[in-house]
């Protein structure tokens, strides 16, 4: 059934939007991990003003589909007059922009969500420890808490670097030709799917394999030797 | 704008409730498969668990997008080959098949889990009562691996209906689509996709409050 002389072309039609697919996943996900923190202290914060947005953002995030906000920033805002004013517009009438911002803001929400769990199972003793060396706030956060947090959501954020890859396949709906795009215009023109759709998960689970790899490294690197 | 909201207020409801159809089959077929494999994957021999590790790692890898096409157009080849004239899959099943195949895969995960908590004592207990092996895991581990597998499948549940607006992508008439088709013929995209995400997320807040429930009902034993 499948024709091995069809899976030259369709890897040439398929590798054309690797660049895409790559660029894209980077690009929310450095997004998505610069958006995350704020978030999570807000998350963890005492004061209900930035408690509240903040849980609110992510409630919303987590109980919609990627698909939908996706379509919200790149069909919707474009429909608010202050937006085409803005100097935002031009990035924002690009489908590619859309996408690596939808797909960072979504991702933003679940790995706030993580870190602000991360920060919470870590033993009172911590800060107290911090306060009682005299460290002040923020110090104490960025040297003390954040290491520790981040050291323990290490590889849940390798998960969600993953989960970013395959939520970029999404930008193929607003005509971003990236892998899963390239696969789907190929497969109309050569009536090829199988042969297709696997060369494109092929490249999909070995970038995925790529991305495990990575993590495990600077897993191994960030790992507190002895313990 | 709201004009235009409730004047498609009945074709979105349609919607959700091809989303909810969609999103119910394929939990439901998918937790059938998983029902199987997780035990497989558990007591079967070497062969077997190698088998199913490898699927689960697999779907787990495979963006959900490219397995819904995968369904959709290869399936359609590959009925128009058995049938020898043009047919194509209709998008539903493709949409229940295509999730089921995913979310069989993340709840094989979560049963698998959850009945390796289930400490091997118990089986010996159990089996120490007189308790046949059938029984045994019926009346014994089941209860246990339940309470403890619901947060996971709780949490696909909602994984899933999220994803069934994939399956707009390819025609299926379900909120998402329907939201489309609003969006683009009175040119409010902005109200529709809004209100669909309101939907969505009506739908799962709720689906949470009605799991946190019953997981407060299943766990007496554990306060």
């Amino acid at each position: 059934m499948l024709s091995f002389e069809l899976f030259l072309p369709a890897f040439l039609a398929v590798k054309n939007g690797f660049v895409l697919t790559l660029t894209i996943t980077l690009a929310s996900f450095v997004l998505g991990q610069i958006l995350a923190l704020p978030l999570a202290l807000a998350l963890n914060s005492d004061a209900k003003a930035l408690r509240i947005p903040a849980s609110t953002y992510t409630f919303l995030v987590r109980g919609s589909p990627l698909l939908v906000q996706l379509f919200i920033v790149y069909y919707g805002l474009g429909q608010i007059e202050a937006v085409r004013q803005s100097f935002l517009w031009p990035m924002l009438r690009s489908p590619i922009y859309c996408a690596i911002l939808a797909i960072g803001l979504n991702s933003a929400a679940y790995s706030a969500e993580l870190l602000a769990g991360a920060i919470r199972q870590l033993p009172p003793g911590q800060w107290e420890a911090g306060r009682a060396l005299g460290l002040r706030s923020g110090i104490l956060m960025l040297k003390i808490i954040l290491p520790q947090a981040y050291r323990a959501i290490l590889p849940a954020i390798g998960n969600e670097l993953v989960l970013v890859m395959k939520g970029s396949t999404l930008a193929s709906a607003v005509t971003v030709m990236e892998m899963t795009g390239a696969a789907r215009v190929f497969v109309a023109k050569s009536y090829a799917p199988f042969e297709t759709f696997l060369i494109a998960g092929v490249i999909y689970l070995l970038l995925g394999a790529v991305f495990g790899r990575v993590f495990r490294f600077i897993e191994t690197r960030a790992a507190i030797p002895g313990r | 704008m709201l004009d235009a909201l409730l004047q498609y207020r009945g074709q979105l409801l349609q919607g959700l409730e091809i989303t909810l159809i969609v999103g119910v089959a394929s939990f439901l077929f998918g937790f059938l498969i998983a029902a199987v494999l997780a035990p497989l994957a558990v007591y079967g021999n070497a062969i077997t668990r190698r088998i199913i590790m490898g699927y689960v790692g697999l779907i787990r890898g495979l963006p959900e997008l490219l397995v819904i096409f995968l369904v959709f157009y290869g399936g359609t080849v590959l009925l128009t080959k058995l049938v020898g004239e043009y047919v194509e899959v209709d998008a539903l099943t493709a949409g229940i098949v295509s999730l089921a195949v995913v979310a069989a895969a993340y709840l094989t995960e979560i049963l698998r889990g959850a009945l390796l908590s289930v400490s091997a004592g118990q089986w010996e207990a159990a089996l120490s009562l007189g308790f046949r092996r059938p029984r045994a895991f019926r009346l014994v581990i089941l209860p246990q691996m339940m309470a403890r597998a619901l947060p996971g499948l709780g949490n696909q549940w909602l994984v899933i209906l999220k994803e069934s607006a994939l399956v707009s992508v390819v025609g299926l008439e379900e909120l998402m689509r329907k939201s489309v088709v609003a969006a683009g013929a009175t040119h409010q995209p902005l109200a529709f996709y809004l209100a669909a995400a309101g939907l969505y997320v009506i739908v799962t807040a709720v689906s949470n409050l009605l799991f946190k429930a019953y997981e407060t009902r299943l766990t007496v034993h554990l306060r």
